[in-house]
């Protein structure tokens, strides 16, 4: 499926604003794409599974908070940063 | 690189000399590490003029950027932005390239949802001389962290991430700094890897003489905020404790409550800002120690009177040195702003160099860089309008 990338995040994805990646629900495309871009999802998600602070995941336009929400493969996922403060 | 040329001033007084102890020479360089950005200044032999090499990482925090000293080319920066989780970068050829941690700083998973995550690493120190490649980490909230693998993995250290009196004594992030509750200070001993302290804003001083397995709060003799129990390392908040290289039974600490000295095998803590002029104080956040003379140090202090203003005393920056181990003090202020500078000095953001004199380095948060070729006895702009500073520190690549 579609994932689009925020700027901060494209410094792991080559520059790429778009990407492929796979998986049956949030939390496994995530972990697909760190499997491709090493280091992306830490950036993301905490180390007790928690997103981070100014961060969001659209599924289709609609914001996410749980990473076991299930996709399909037709699903664009949209990472959002809530740039803010100077 | 820019080239930078400052002007050249006269010392006011004699710097200290050691000549019985190895000093370097040649080129300096100093990590700046800034709110947006890190930045290095290059300077000439004579450490007269100087050349920027930076931005790196425009736009990230980096709290701290260290080199390596045993290798002389492996820099370590510990990075965040507003916005993404937090890492460290690598570059093992200067900065020229860098590459991110795989396994960056954090905490075990916990099973509930009580688990700390890492905000980020506040505080770089290279382990000990015998153990190439390894390095510890403070964190903010604080936790302990070591990687074996020159910085590209890391792991938690110690038992006190998760130690209940330790978490006890952290408290949470509403009784820490405001940028959020740190663990500082990382001290390595010498002469034996194995003894090793750390500090906490807030929860004090810890000590271990077995290689981190165990720690135990190093306290006596520090005061707390009036009405709080002194017994209690929730009450502590040292700003920065640094080692003498020279005499690694030496410590000395600036504190929210004062500066201190603390010469083992003594367990007991000594307040030598009793001996600070009274109009300025003894309250500031770095603290730094001259590298072949024991009885030497700096400070830079900060105004502490009813709100904590925390700037310079009177909007007159000035450092101070005791060259007998706090018994006396000297004000430095030769080529600071003589009138309204209302300047903060963080506790990474002034350091000394290893050369013959001792130069000396402090950043502001208002982004100015500073420097002194002749151990504080004058002093000159090298940088304006940087990012707020968070870190300085000196390094002698190889």
């Amino acid at each position: 499926m579609k994932v689009l990338i925020p700027t901060p995040l494209r410094s792991y994805t080559d520059g790429a604003r778009e990407v492929a990646a796979h998986g049956a629900t949030l939390a496994d495309v995530l972990a697909d794409l760190d499997h491709q871009f090493p280091g992306i999802r830490f950036r993301m998600i905490d180390e007790q599974g928690r997103t981070r602070p100014h961060m969001r995941i659209f599924v289709n336009g609609v914001a996410v908070f749980d990473l076991d929400r299930p996709l399909a493969d037709r699903d664009e996922i949209a990472i959002v940063q809530a740039l803010s403060g100077g | 690189m820019t080239p930078l040329t400052p002007t050249p001033t006269t010392p006011a007084t004699a710097p200290h000399t050691s000549p019985e102890r190895h000093a370097a020479a040649g080129p300096a360089l100093i990590l700046v590490a800034t709110r947006k950005g890190a930045w290095l200044y290059r300077s000439d032999a004579q450490r007269q003029e100087w050349e920027v090499d930076g931005p790196h990482f425009l736009g990230h925090i980096i709290n701290h950027l260290v080199l390596d000293p045993r290798d002389g080319r492996t820099l370590l920066a510990a990075a965040s932005t507003g916005h993404l989780g937090p890492t460290i970068f690598r570059s093992t050829d200067l900065g020229k390239r860098w590459s991110e941690a795989t396994r960056p700083p954090a905490f075990a998973p916990a099973a509930d949802a009580s688990g700390r995550a890492v905000n980020h690493t506040f505080w770089l120190t290279p382990c000990h001389a015998d153990e190439p490649g390894a390095w510890y980490a403070g964190t903010s909230p604080q936790g302990l962290f070591r990687s074996e693998d020159g910085g590209a993995s890391w792991a938690p250290f110690s038992c006190i991430n998760d130690d209940a009196d330790y978490r006890r004594w952290m408290g949470t992030v509403q009784d820490g700094t405001p940028d959020g509750p740190k663990l500082h200070s990382i001290l390595v001993d010498p002469r034996d890897p194995a003894h090793l302290y750390f500090a906490m804003s807030g929860g004090g001083v810890h000590e271990s003489r077995d290689g981190g397995r165990s720690f135990a709060p190093l306290l006596k003799g520090l005061e707390v905020v009036e009405g709080f129990d002194v017994s209690d390392p929730t009450f502590h908040d040292p700003h920065c404790v640094r080692m003498c290289p020279t005499n690694p039974d030496r410590l000395y600490q600036q504190n929210h409550c004062g500066i201190y000295r603390l010469d083992r095998p003594g367990d007991t803590w000594v307040r030598i800002g009793r001996a600070m002029p009274a109009e300025v104080g003894d309250i500031g956040f770095p603290l730094v120690v001259h590298p072949r003379d024991a009885d030497t140090a700096w400070v830079f202090p900060m105004d502490g009177q009813s709100v904590w203003p925390r700037t310079s005393p009177d909007g007159r920056p000035a450092a101070y040195v005791t060259r007998d181990g706090g018994e006396r003090w000297q004000r430095l202020d030769d080529g600071l702003p003589t009138q309204q500078a209302w300047w903060t000095v963080k506790r990474q953001a002034m350091c000394a160099d290893t050369h013959e004199p001792v130069g000396l380095y402090f950043g502001t948060t208002s982004g100015e860089l500073w420097a002194s070729a002749d151990e504080g006895a004058s002093w000159r702009c090298i940088a304006r309008h940087l990012p707020e500073i968070y870190a300085v520190e000196a390094a002698l690549p190889a």
